[in-house]
C-alpha cells in the first residue's frame, strides 16, 4: 500500500490546521455562512437534513487495518457509531458538528487519512477495482496509476474550480467492476506489443442526464496518462458550461460538439502538452509503484478448500473470487445483510474487519462501489476461519450479486437533496426475497437505488432502477429495466408510470416473476433475457393487474 | 395549516424549531410564527447561527405539529430506518 511522504503528510496537516482556524472564524461569526460554505465542502463537510455529513476519502477504495480501526474510532467518538460506505469507495458519516470536525481531521491525518476534494467542483475521489493487485485476469495493478492522479488532482490549481465536479476511475481487467464507462474519465490499462497504455473512455456520467462515455483514445502509452488526462481537463475547463449546473458535466460537452470534436480538441491540446514534458519521470512511477508490490505470499498455501459445511460453502461459492496467486482467493464481506442497511457498518465491525485483515489479509481491506468490503489476499486455508469470525459479526451474508446485494443512496433518511427514501425501499426488497434459495434461483441482478435525480445509487446502471421522485410532497418511485455499469454498460429504460413505495416492491417482484418465465433458462441472467426479449413482457407483468398508482 | 420556523444549529447541526421565545430539539415544541414568520426568517437569517432556515407548512395535530412534507417530516422525528436514534416524544414520519 501507498504510504505518504514527508509531502502528502504536510499537505493534509496544513489543511487541517486551516480548517481549524477556518471553524473558529465562523462560530465566532468572523465569516458568514455563505462565506464558509464552501471552504466546508472542500473539507468534506456538508449539511444534511439532521446534522454535518462528513465524506472521508478513500483513495482507490483501498484502506489498511489501522485505517479501517481509525474509521471505527471516529465513528464511536464523533459520530454515532457508525459509518455509511458510498458508491464512490468512501465513507460518510452522519452525524458529525461542526465544532468537533478540526479535530476528527486531526485524527485522520495521522493515519494519512483526509476528507479533501470530496466535495467541490473539483477532481474527487480517484475509484478502481476493488480486486486490484489480485485479479487473475489483471494487466497490471492500475492502482499506482490511481495514487499518481491522486497526487496530480490533490490541490491542482488549475483544477480547483472546474465548471462541476469530476469523477475518474482506473481498471486493469476487461472485466468492469468500476464502471468506467459511466465516469467523467474512464481509463483501462492495457498492454499493447509489450507496452503499458491506457484505453481512455471520456464523457460518461450517471445524474440527471445519463450518458455512457466514448472512447476518445484506444492507446496512451502509461509514461504520458497523465498528460493527456490534463489535456481532457483542460479542454473541459475552458468549454465546459458554467451557465448552468445542469449542463455543467464534461458528458454533456463532449455530447454537444460531438465525441470525435471533442477528441480533436483534446488530440490538439496534447500536442501543446505533450513536449512540456509534464508527465512523471519514471523514477517517481517506480516508487509508487513499489509501493503496490505483492504481499510475500506464501507459496506452499494449499489451494484446496474444505466445503464440508453448507453455509460455508454457499459463501465461497457466492462471496469468494479466484486470485491470481494459487492458495489465495478474494473474499468479499457483504454489508448487505437482509433488513440492514446496505452499505452501513458498526464502529465495532470496523474494528473486526481491521482485526480479520490484520490476521488473514495482509492488513489490507476494499470498499466497492457497490458498498461492500472486500480481503483481497486471503489463504485459502484460512477461508474457514475468516468466514466463521464474520458470521459471528453478520458479515457473512452469501448474496453477492444477487438480488438482496442492492446498492441504495442515503436516501430522504438522511440526506438534504432526496426526494424519497432509498434505504426502505432496498430493505423492503431484501426482505421479500430474503429465502436464499430463491436468490440463487434467479441469479446474477443488480438492484440499484437512488433518492433523487443525482443518482448517487446508480439506478441508471440497475438491471433493476429504482428513482425515488417527489409527487407534491410525498415520495414516489419509478421503475427502469437493463442498465449496466460493467463492461457491458447500458443505461436503464423507465418502464412506465411510478408506484409508491409498497407498490414498487410489488413491482419489482412481479418483473422477476415474470423474468423466470421468459429466460432461456437458468444460466440466462436477467439482463440477459432483458436484452433479449425487450421490455413487453414486464410491462404486461407489472400494469396487467392492479398495483401502479397513476 | 401552520407555519414552522426552523432550521439547523451551526455548531452542531442539529434540527431545531422555533417555540416562540428559544429554539427547541422537539418539533412537539414549535409554534405557529403564522404572519411573524417571514419577519422571524429574516431574523434568524441575518443573526447567521441558525443554518438553513425555512419555514414549513404542518398540521396541528394532538401530539404536535405534523409537517406537511415528508421531507419535514424526516427531518423532525429523525432517519426512519434507524428507531434507536430517532428524536424523543416525536411522531413517526411514517404515521
Amino acid at each position: 500500500m501507498y504510504r505518504y511522504d514527508q509531502y502528502d503528510q504536510s499537505m493534509v496537516d496544513a489543511r487541517v490546521d486551516e480548517f481549524r482556524d477556518q471553524v473558529a472564524r465562523r462560530l465566532a461569526n468572523e465569516i458568514t455562512e455563505d462565506q464558509f460554505k464552501p471552504l466546508r465542502l472542500m473539507n468534506g463537510l456538508y449539511l444534511q437534513l439532521h446534522a454535518y455529513m462528513l465524506r472521508v476519502a478513500v483513495p482507490y477504495g483501498t484502506l489498511s487495518g489501522t485505517q479501517m480501526r481509525m474509521l471505527g474510532h471516529i465513528a464511536r467518538k464523533y459520530d454515532r457509531g457508525y459509518g455509511h460506505f458510498t458508491t464512490r469507495q468512501n465513507i460518510q458519516y452522519n452525524w458529525i458538528k461542526l465544532s468537533e470536525a478540526p479535530d476528527l481531521l486531526a485524527e485522520l491525518a495521522t493515519v494519512e487519512m483526509h476528507a479533501i476534494q470530496t466535495s467541490g467542483n473539483c477532481i474527487r475521489n480517484i475509484s478502481s477495482d476493488q480486486f486490484a493487485g489480485a485479479a487473475a485476469d489483471e494487466v497490471a495493478d492500475p492502482r499506482p496509476y490511481a495514487e499518481l492522479l491522486r497526487q496530480w488532482s490533490s490541490f491542482h490549481p488549475e483544477f480547483s474550480f472546474l465548471p462541476r465536479k469530476f469523477k475518474i476511475a482506473v481498471i486493469a481487467t476487461d472485466v468492469d467492476r468500476a464502471a468506467i464507462q459511466l465516469h467523467d474519465i474512464g481509463l483501462q490499462l492495457v498492454r499493447k506489443d509489450g507496452e503499458l497504455g491506457f484505453k481512455v473512455w471520456v464523457g460518461g456520467g450517471m445524474g440527471r442526464t445519463p450518458m455512457i462515455g466514448h472512447v476518445i483514445r484506444e492507446f496512451i502509452p502509461a509514461r504520458q496518462y497523465l498528460s493527456y488526462c490534463e489535456a481532457v481537463l483542460r479542454v473541459y475547463n475552458r468549454y465546459g458550461r458554467r451557465d448552468n449546473i445542469y449542463k455543467a458535466r464534461i458528458k454533456i460537452l463532449v455530447h454537444e460538439l460531438g465525441a470525435a470534436e471533442f477528441t480533436r480538441q483534446v488530440e490538439a491540446e496534447w500536442a501543446i502538452l505533450e513536449p512540456l514534458a509534464l508527465d512523471a519521470p519514471q523514477a517517481e512511477y517506480d516508487r509508487i509503484v513499489a509501493q503496490f508490490a505483492d504481499p510475500e505470499f506464501d507459496v506452499a498455501a494449499p489451494d484446496s478448500v474444505d466445503r464440508s459445511d453448507p453455509d460455508f460453502a454457499l459463501w465461497l461459492d457466492q462471496n469468494v473470487h479466484a486470485h491470481k496467486q494459487p492458495g489465495y482467493a478474494i473474499a468479499t464481506i457483504s454489508l448487505k445483510p437482509v433488513g440492514g442497511i446496505p452499505g452501513d457498518a458498526t464502529a465495532d465491525q470496523m474494528d473486526l474487519i481491521a482485526d480479520l485483515a490484520a490476521r488473514f489479509a495482509h492488513d489490507e481491506i476494499r470498499v466497492t462501489h457497490s458498498q461492500n468490503l472486500v480481503l483481497a489476499h486471503v489463504r485459502k486455508a484460512d477461508l474457514y476461519a475468516l468466514w466463521t469470525a464474520l458470521e459471528g459479526a453478520g458479515l457473512a451474508t452469501p448474496n453477492l450479486d444477487l438480488v438482496t446485494d442492492i446498492i441504495a443512496c442515503p436516501g430522504l433518511d438522511y440526506c438534504a437533496l432526496a426526494n424519497a427514501r432509498s434505504i426502505p425501499v432496498a430493505q423492503k426488497i431484501a426482505e421479500r426475497f430474503a429465502d436464499l434459495d430463491r436468490q440463487h434461483d434467479i441469479g446474477e441482478l443488480k438492484i440499484k437505488i437512488s433518492g433523487c435525480i443525482n443518482a448517487c445509487g446508480h439506478h441508471h446502471a440497475g438491471h433493476i432502477g429504482i428513482l425515488g421522485v417527489d409527487k407534491k410532497g410525498e415520495e414516489a418511485y419509478q421503475l427502469s429495466l437493463g442498465g449496466s455499469g460493467a463492461e457491458d454498460a447500458s443505461l436503464a429504460k423507465i418502464l412506465g408510470p411510478g408506484f409508491s413505495e409498497a407498490g414498487v416492491v410489488d413491482a419489482v417482484e412481479k418483473v422477476i416473476e415474470a423474468y423466470r418465465v421468459v429466460r432461456s433458462g437458468p444460466g440466462e441472467r436477467f439482463l440477459d433475457t432483458y436484452r433479449r426479449v425487450g421490455a413487453e413482457p414486464f410491462k404486461a407483468a407489472v400494469y396487467a393487474p392492479a398495483g401502479a398508482t397513476s | 395549516m401552520i407555519r414552522l420556523l426552523t432550521g439547523n444549529v451551526l455548531e452542531t447541526g442539529d434540527v431545531v424549531w422555533w417555540t416562540g421565545s428559544n429554539w427547541s430539539l422537539a418539533l412537539r415544541d414549535a409554534v405557529d410564527v403564522g404572519p411573524d414568520g417571514d419577519a422571524l426568517l429574516a431574523r434568524t437569517v441575518a443573526a447567521e447561527r441558525i443554518n438553513d432556515p425555512a419555514l414549513v407548512d404542518a398540521e396541528p395535530t394532538r401530539d404536535g405539529p405534523r409537517p406537511r412534507t415528508m421531507r419535514e417530516r424526516v427531518r423532525g422525528a429523525g432517519p426512519t430506518v434507524r428507531a434507536d436514534l430517532n428524536r424523543p416524544n416525536s411522531i413517526e414520519a411514517t404515521a
